[in-house]
């Protein structure tokens, strides 16, 4: 089982929201819209919206990274020119929203939120800080891991998704219900990044690969 | 293999909304529809932190994202407002529905649903009896307006699919 139930108490906003039936299996249908996902042309995305450094007056407190890797279908076909958008925490752990209210600090040339497409090859490339964990009201001491928000298209809409990079060797892991949500330890470790010295630039950047693999859509072959 | 799913949590806010998100068409495009209700949550409480995304399966020359084209796009996206309410204008989708995503805090993956526009011979409602299908049925609500509300949870709870 690789995604999370809908209900997971120990993540308390769950149990208000999480629905209390199944989901309905939909019967095979080539015409449904589902199949079918938005297309996001070159034009609609600025290159610059990768750098999450850019943009501002001076550069961001932090830790300068670069995160890429490769969008893959289920059979591990690159999947190309799908949009991934990615939002963040700064290095001290505060998201530029308005009701984040951890005293933590504001950085004036962060913001925390960029786009890209994935190359020919399904490859997407950002270049960020490495965000800080943060507190959160969940339980009493309750801290998150370090993560970057990651939403991903694909080619159709089943393919649809939303989820959250990790950083390897986090201690916050084992206290962590979000991310403990996840009932396969195996399918845990695939949200977390992998330190790469390859990726790594000299004087400049550490490197993180992280590769997202999308579901297998109800038409694809096995 | 396939990556996990994890909450969009509560602060995208500042990152994934975009100028005319919700406008899938341009104000006064001829036949536009709007659908427009509310997100609830299992105690009936209005669900302020939501985010929707609508694909009528079909794309155009808008710009999903750009919105520079005055043509159409097929989809959106749209943040609920703090009283869980959300909007989309749309020109009429050829299929009798539009494919609908929720995500919040609190959903660790996305709950997925489908806007019928009307109650018209369908495999998927006619496989529902008529309260589980009334959940799927947009009601019209004034010229134009089409009303959807998303139950999460509980009674009258808004079916939800798997594909």
């Amino acid at each position: 089982m690789t995604h999370p139930p809908y209900l997971h108490p120990d993540y308390a906003s769950t149990v208000l929201r999480a629905p209390s039936r199944p989901p309905l299996e939909m019967k095979q249908d080539p015409e449904a819209a589902e199949l079918t996902g938005p297309v996001f042309g070159r034009g609609e995305v600025d290159p610059l919206d990768a750098d999450l450094t850019a943009g501002h007056a001076g550069e961001p407190l932090g830790e300068r990274i670069i995160v890429t890797g490769r969008v893959l279908d289920a059979s591990g076909r690159p999947v190309p020119d799908t949009l991934v958008e990615i939002w963040q925490a700064n290095s001290a752990g505060r998201y530029a929203h308005q009701r984040d209210q951890h005293p933590a600090p504001l950085d004036p040339n962060f913001t925390g939120a960029g786009r890209c497409l994935t190359d020919d090859e399904g490859r997407y490339r950002f270049v960020t800080i490495k965000p800080g964990a943060y507190p959160w009201r969940n339980h009493p001491n309750a801290w998150r891991p370090a993560h970057i928000h990651f939403s991903v298209f694909g080619t159709a809409f089943t393919q649809r998704l939303v989820t959250q990079m990790y950083f390897p060797g986090d201690p916050l892991f084992a206290f962590d219900p979000i991310f403990r949500s996840i009932p396969d330890p195996a399918a845990r470790e695939r949200l977390v990044a992998t330190f790469d010295l390859g990726i790594t630039e000299p004087e400049w950047a550490l490197g993180y690969r992280w590769d997202v693999v999308l579901g297998r859509t109800p038409m694809e072959d096995a | 293999m396939t990556t996990p799913s994890q909450t969009v949590g509560p602060f995208f806010g500042y990152a994934l909304p975009y100028a005319a998100d919700w406008e899938l068409v341009p104000e006064g495009h001829p036949g536009a529809v709007t659908i427009t209700g509310l997100v609830l949550d299992g105690a009936g409480e209005p669900v302020p932190d939501a985010l929707l995304e609508l694909w009528t399966g079909e794309g155009g020359d808008r710009g999903a994202l750009s919105r520079s084209g005055t043509g159409v796009s097929g989809f959106g996206r749209c943040g609920t407002a703090p009283d869980g309410s959300y909007r989309f204008r749309l020109a009429p989708p050829s299929r009798p529905y539009a494919a609908l995503l929720v995500f919040a805090r609190g959903l660790l993956k996305p709950v997925r649903t489908r806007v019928y526009l009307a109650d018209v011979p369908d495999p998927l409602l006619g496989s529902l009896d008529p309260a589980r299908r009334a959940t799927l049925l947009a009601r019209p609500e004034g010229q134009d307006v089409y009303r959807f509300d998303v139950r999460l949870q509980g009674e009258r709870e808004t079916v939800f699919l798997e594909f």
